[in-house]
């Protein structure tokens, strides 16, 4: 089962190893991990899917807050959230082909960003499932490389995991 | 303008840090340079793996948190097990490294270790100062992170430039601010009353102390409680000396080497608190066999310890203290007179192991009588291995303290702690039990105990082996007895000599109480070697 935690920490350096030793320290599947800064740029947030049981989710949640610069973590709730990831594909392919991948693009919103010879570059945004039906339809034509972003999440409506915390 | 040295020397001091524990080298030489112009004491240790655990049982019977102080490379790297030592047993403990210069990091260069990053998973906390204006913030949030909430160490590591840096002028932060530290000391008002729910229904309550109830100096609340309800206790090796060992309302120390009949009770009862113990598998191997019909109430100040080893009914985030104080003012609850009279039985069928005999020391028996002649408030270290187990279930703690090494279980610990417990308790009585294993850990440390002229008083079980991995190897590997063996150790009376310091060889019990007497008697520090069957078994 995965879970998609959304945790703000102090923007400071060492804070990413902090975050992925304990990960595998304490023997925890990281499934995907994003990191960037947020409107205050003290504080970043990253989003960490994890694949375990709730005995686990609740361990990676308590053991995080732990951390000293880990400022609040959050679980969040299924179906009260959006989340999104980006990934850039590169796929083999000869000219007469184009069209046919183009097509697919346009079926699951994708653009072409980058064109060659021998050689497609194909951009996404969008739920993993999304991506991975992107990745299913063309790999037929040989994938040369993946680059995914991560998940990234955000919850729905007004609620926010910085709400009644931080910077105090 | 002021040194980055001068102010981390002047932070200790506002911090009231009196001694300090370490072993110089030149990427610490700025800090040193000032050290030795303050009132700080400095305890030169002779390894520095020992200026950790010094400091770590100063800080514990202290109350406060212990400072020990390493060069970088080498002597922050022999830091490590000490670091570690405190981490498992949650002790707030500060430990300052010298670092190379900073714009020699990640260079590999000469005596460069990355220490921060070594001891990330047994540091509460640690910080590589790279500003020496960030120094006393650093200071400030490093002594509130070690010793609030769940104590543990903090590392500061210090580059060599960052000590000689000069900066306009020092002030010291009031406050720690940390938006991520805010350790809930208050129980949950709501779990408190479910608790005592829990305890009016129960038929056959126990209480089980750990570490944590030492921690938050709780002793006289657990107690209390204990009287007033009538639940009877167990506790764990860390939760040793809470309550002392011929009281009515205490059963034992559970776990693989614990009392049987604690044990028992752990098993039968149909409600157990836990009070500040981990769930360590040397307490409860197995938390299913407990959990199943057994409700659980956890109470901890460090939420991650609840339901990490064993499922809990009711989690009580907190200060035991505060949360022992406000469940008795919950409940008017009093035990059912047929349990207590059961685990009471128990308790007195239970027939303490050992014999005098005069043909060798017969341990657990000394340890009995050793408890007997001891002062009531005495601190008492133990080391790691069969001396441990032997002490633990005979030695009875008082009004004292019995320190030991009972998360990481590291040799060598009991001399070097008992050293810091003696410098920060100088009126106390101190005596440190060891194997002949775990006594050559440390026993460099006699020039240490010799310099600084600490009263502590050694107690040296000598049974040539390294006993316990020995019975372990009798027990599970068909007596296949491999690199347990100590041949080539020294004569141990005449190392104590070469030291200064008096020692006594004993082979019966009876030998062995006239010297202790004599060893308690005598002034300064004294080595006690007892000869002991070395097919002496613990269990
Ligand atoms: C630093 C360290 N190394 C190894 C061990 C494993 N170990 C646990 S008990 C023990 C034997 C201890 O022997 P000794 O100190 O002579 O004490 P005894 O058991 O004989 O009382 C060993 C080697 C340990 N706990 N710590």
């Amino acid at each position: 089962m995965k879970h998609t935690l959304s945790v703000l920490v102090e923007n400071q350096p060492g804070v990413l190893s902090k975050v992925a030793g304990l990960f595998s320290r304490r023997g925890f599947n990281i499934d995907s991990l994003a990191v960037g800064v947020t409107q205050d740029a003290d504080i970043s947030r990253m989003t960490i899917v994890v694949d375990g049981d709730e005995h686990i989710v609740e361990q990676v949640e308590k053991q995080l807050n732990k951390l000293i610069p880990v400022i609040k973590v959050k679980v969040l709730e299924p179906g009260m959230f959006l989340s999104s990831e980006h990934a850039l594909i590169k796929v083999t392919c000869r000219a007469k082909q184009h069209a046919e991948i183009m097509n697919i693009a346009e079926l699951l919103h994708a653009s072409i960003v980058d064109v060659s010879p021998a050689s497609l570059t194909l951009e996404i945004t969008g739920s993993e499932d999304r991506l991975n039906t992107l990745i299913g339809l063309l790999k037929p034509y040989g994938i040369k490389e993946v680059v995914r972003s991560g998940a990234l999440a955000i919850e729905k409506g007004a609620s926010t995991a910085l709400k009644q915390n931080a910077k105090a | 303008m002021i040194s980055g040295a001068e102010i981390m020397v002047k932070c200790l001091e506002i911090e009231g840090v009196k001694t300090v524990f370490g072993y110089p080298g030149a990427a610490i030489c700025p800090f040193y340079d000032f050290l030795c112009r303050s009132k700080i004491e400095h305890v030169l240790v002779r390894e520095e793996q020992n200026a950790a655990h010094e400091a770590s049982g100063y800080a514990r019977a202290a109350g406060v948190p212990g400072v020990c102080v390493a060069t970088s490379g080498p002597g922050a790297t022999n830091l490590i097990t000490g670091i570690a030592t405190a981490y498992m047993d949650s002790v707030p403990l500060i430990a300052i490294t010298g670092q190379v210069n900073q714009w020699l990091l990640g260079r590999d260069v000469f005596q460069e270790a990355d220490i921060t990053g070594a001891c990330e998973s047994f540091t509460k906390h640690s910080y590589l100062v790279k500003n020496a204006a960030d120094l006393p913030r650093i200071f400030k949030e490093a002594f509130h992170i070690a010793s609030t909430g769940r104590p543990g160490p903090v590392l500061i590591d210090v580059p060599t430039d960052v000590q000689k840096q000069m900066v306009a002028s020092f002030s010291y932060p009031q406050k720690a601010q940390i938006p991520g530290y805010k350790p809930r000391t208050q129980g949950h008002a709501i779990q408190i009353r479910k608790a005592a729910e829990a305890i009016s229904k129960a038929k056959r309550p126990l209480l089980c102390c750990g570490g944590g109830v030492v921690l938050a100096g709780a002793r006289t609340e657990m107690i209390e409680f204990a009287e007033k309800t009538g639940i009877p206790i167990v506790s764990t090796m860390m939760g040793l000396g809470v309550v002392p060992m011929d009281s009515p309302v205490y059963l034992g120390m559970i776990g693989m080497h614990g009392h049987e009949n604690a044990n028992r009770a752990m098993h039968d009862a149909d409600l157990i608190l836990l009070c500040g113990a981990r769930v360590g598998d040397r307490a409860v191997s197995d938390p299913q066999q407990v959990s199943d019909t057994t409700k659980i109430v956890h109470i901890d100040i460090d939420p991650a310890e609840i339901g990490k080893n064993m499922d809990v009914d009711i989690p009580i985030v907190g200060d035991i203290r505060l949360v022992l104080r406000a469940l008795a003012a919950e409940t008017d609850y009093t035990a059912p007179a047929e349990w207590i009279e059961h685990v009471k039985a128990e308790k007195a069928a239970f027939v303490p192991k050992g014999s005098p005999r005069d043909d060798y020391v017969e341990p657990r028996s000394f340890m009995r009588v050793l408890s007997r002649m001891m002062a009531k408030n005495a601190i008492f270290c133990a080391d790691v291995g069969q001396n441990q187990i032997w002490a633990a279930k005979n030695f009875n703690v008082k009004e004292g303290r019995f320190l030991t090494s009972g998360g990481l279980g590291t040799m060598g610990y009991a001399l070097p702690a008992a050293i810091g417990a003696k410098l920060a308790k100088p009126h106390r009585q101190v005596v440190c039990v060891c194997g002949d294993g775990s006594f050559q850990m440390s026993m460099c440390e006699l020039a240490t105990l010799k310099q600084t002229g600490a009263d502590v008083k050694i107690i040296l079980m000598v049974n040539e082996r390294l006993g316990m991995v020995w019975e372990l190897q009798t027990k599970l590997y068909d007596g296949r007895h491999t690199a347990t063996t100590l041949t080539g150790s020294p004569d141990f009376v005449k190392l104590a000599e070469a030291y200064g310091i008096p020692a006594t060889e004993v082979s019966s019990n009876a030998q062995a109480e006239l010297a202790a007497k004599r060893m308690l008697e005598s002034d300064g520090p004294f080595l006690l070697v007892c000869r002991v069957d070395p097919d002496e078994p613990t269990l």
